[in-house]
């Protein structure tokens, strides 16, 4: 069972600003019945002003309260402050939501600016963009948003928010580079040498422990050293030297030319190893 | 009528069952004052190995079979891994698994990481099954061929109780010199079964199914069925599958396959009788629902229904606010971003597959329990239909 916080139980069980605006000024329609989650939103605008907003939302109890919240923050807002409303306030309003349904608090997010642009008679860029995910029709436009916007990190993450990538997987290269070519220059990802394999965080961690155990720590142990591992993130894994590593001045080759290179070949190969002090 | 504070209304059934009360009384012992290692050679060790004895005895009488071809394993997925392995292994020639899209996923991956982890040497047909999750049988022998080593289809459905002719698909493959699994962990204790009759080489139960705690399972292995160990250590299980017995559970599992035994024609009458109650009241009152799964080959206790325009994980949410227990097959349910692979299997339609709720009953409910689902499903249902976008209205 996800564990929901109050306020996201509460909008679901209660959602309020529930059905269609007539003759809305803005409708904005996201989502598919195939994709398992929909929202249609409608604006009355008077002036540059949001008066009234409704929902109707086809989805998970996620989906339901995003919509719902999302309603409650735009009511009175101007259109201008309105524009600025980011998938991660819909998220905070609601106390958060699970990482893997970050997704419905960007499917508002998307409503909202397919309602605007409906009420300005505008095009979405999405719209424009190349589908990347034939199973739910993501495009490369909403998913380079969705990694500069949330700081994405891992084709896992990418699938959290966008849904990209969670039917067949056959995109996942395409996602992997996409993830590569956006992110900074400063992080260090490695291009793909072949398709990537879906492993959740924690199969992820027991199996870099499991190499750590039976790979690495021994080799250091003849040294007098050790290592020991700190957190993962997405495919960032930060690790700390014990013992005689901790001043060895080889510690970065180790890192790199040995733990890291163990780690690609035996778990997964976009791994990023990083030395936490 | 109302719900009473803190009522649970259980019909998860086939995601796991409560342990009945004869069940735990039977185990208590093993957990208290019984303590000793059945392989022990004192007598304080002696008599517990006596009840692992005794309890083989039951299991074997329970599916047909001789006590030597039960084997005590952790969980049906355990004996699922166990059993296809050993096939592969004992017919290492051989290159071909048969399987079928709606296995459970202790099979279903098995059967696709074995392909990929041997970067292809194995090839995995998974036979296609049609509206009503049954399968195509001349599907299914132009599928048998020389180089098939193992054939493994499950018993009956896990989402839609569809019940799938594996006696007739063992026979077929034996006659072709073809090692059979079937994962019966749904069939065992809903539907007779006798191995003596049979043609089938291995077949996996799982306790927690039928009344019994959950961590211990069971593989059955046809006496001069080519086996290796999955666990290898001690000689426990006559050297078939290492670890000192859990021997509260094995005890507590030959007292539910006594009682399972004893209560089928329960469960093939009255539950029966309160599942159909249930989903004829379900589809009778509600709009646009569907049942999945055909109508007549399907287990006693299970109903798989969709409610169109509607997504299962509000539903489940709704019907927990009540205290009814069910599960879903919507995508939303699982953290996966996909409906059931069952469902999708047999072609149901996004619109339905999305809002499909697996009520699962068993003999411990009430005629009471069923009215009260039917007294809040139209209201759940109608509530969130109103709010969706593809509702066209009744």
């Amino acid at each position: 069972m996800w564990e929901y916080t109050d306020t996201v139980t509460e909008h679901f069980q209660n959602p309020r600003n529930v059905g269609e605006i007539e003759n809305a000024d803005g409708v904005g329609d996201v989502g598919s019945l195939a994709c398992g989650d929909a929202l249609r939103l409608t604006l009355k605008i008077e002036g540059d002003r949001i008066v009234d907003a409704k929902f109707k939302t086809f989805g998970c109890a996620s989906a339901i309260a995003s919509s719902s919240a999302l309603t409650e923050m735009i009511k009175g807002m101007t259109i201008a402050e309105a524009e600025k409303i980011t998938n991660e306030d819909i998220a905070t309003y609601l106390g958060g939501l699970p990482r893997e349904k970050m997704h419905c608090s960007v499917m508002g997010r998307e409503a909202l600016e397919a309602a605007l642009a409906n009420y300005r008679g505008l095009t979405l860029p999405q719209a424009e963009g190349e589908v990347v995910c034939e199973c739910f029709g993501v495009t490369d436009v909403e998913i380079v948003r969705a990694i500069k916007e949330s700081n994405l990190r891992s084709v896992e993450e990418i699938t959290n928010f966008t849904k990209a990538g969670g039917g067949c997987g056959k995109c996942e290269e395409k996602l992997q580079e996409l993830l590569r070519q956006t992110v900074s220059e400063g992080l260090r990802v490695i291009p793909l040498k072949k398709p990537v394999q879906r492993m959740t965080t924690l199969q992820k961690i027991k199996k870099i422990e499991e190499v750590l155990e039976r790979e690495i720590r021994p080799g250091l142990r003849l040294d007098g050293g050790d290592i020991e591992l700190i957190d993962v993130d997405g495919d960032f894994v930060m690790v700390a030297l014990r013992g005689q590593c901790t001043s060895c001045f080889k510690s970065q080759t180790t890192i790199k030319e040995f733990v890291e290179k163990k780690l690609r070949e035996q778990v997964l190969d976009s791994l990023v190893v990083e030395e936490v002090k | 009528m109302t719900n009473q504070a803190n009522r649970v209304i259980y019909l998860d059934n086939n995601a796991t069952t409560r342990v009945a009360p004869e069940v735990l009384e039977a185990m208590l012992p093993y957990l208290t004052d019984l303590y000793g290692n059945p392989s022990s050679m004192h007598t304080f060790g002696g008599q517990v190995g006596s009840a692992v004895r005794e309890a083989r005895e039951r299991v074997a009488r329970f599916i047909g079979c001789e006590p030597d071809e039960v084997i005590f394993t952790s969980c049906g997925t355990e004996s699922d891994s166990t059993a296809i392995l050993s096939a592969l292994r004992a017919n290492p020639e051989r290159r071909h698994i048969i399987t079928t899209r709606i296995e459970h996923p202790a099979v279903k991956n098995l059967c696709e990481n074995i392909a990929t982890l041997t970067g292809h040497k194995y090839r995995v047909t998974m036979l296609k099954v049609n509206e009503e999750g049954l399968i195509d049988m001349d599907e299914y022998l132009d599928a048998l061929s020389e180089d098939t080593a193992v054939v493994s289809v499950m018993w009956a459905n896990n989402e839609t109780g569809v019940i799938l002719p594996v006696e007739e698909m063992a026979r077929l493959a034996k006659e072709r010199g073809i090692f059979f699994h079937t994962d019966a962990v749904q069939a065992a204790g809903k539907i007779p079964i006798n191995l003596r009759e049979l043609a089938i080489d291995y077949l996996s139960m799982s306790g927690h199914k039928l009344h019994a705690p959950k961590g211990i399972g069971v593989l059955y292995v046809r006496r001069g069925t080519p086996y290796v160990p999955f666990l290898a250590g001690g000689h426990q299980e006559h050297g078939r599958r290492a670890g000192t017995e859990n021997v509260a559970s094995i005890v507590g599992l030959g007292r539910a396959c006594q009682l399972a035994d004893e209560k089928l024609v329960e469960e093939n009458s009255r539950v029966k009788a309160l599942r159909d109650r249930l989903e004829d009241g379900l589809l009778q009152t509600i709009p646009r629902s569907l049942l999945n799964g055909h109508r007549i080959e399907r287990l006693p206790n299970t109903c798989n229904i969709s409610f169109e325009y509607v997504e299962g994980e509000s539903i489940l949410l709704h019907m927990n606010r009540h205290g009814i227990c069910a599960s879903s097959g919507s995508a939303c349910t699982s953290g996966s971003l996909e409906p059931s692979h069952v469902l999708r299997a047999m072609g149901v339609p996004f619109t339905a597959a999305h809002g499909s709720i697996r009520f699962s009953l068993s003999v411990y409910n009430t005629a009471e329990e069923i009215d009260f689902v039917l007294e809040k499903m139209p209201e759940i249902i109608a509530r969130l239909r109103q709010m969706s976008p593809f509702w066209p209205g009744d």
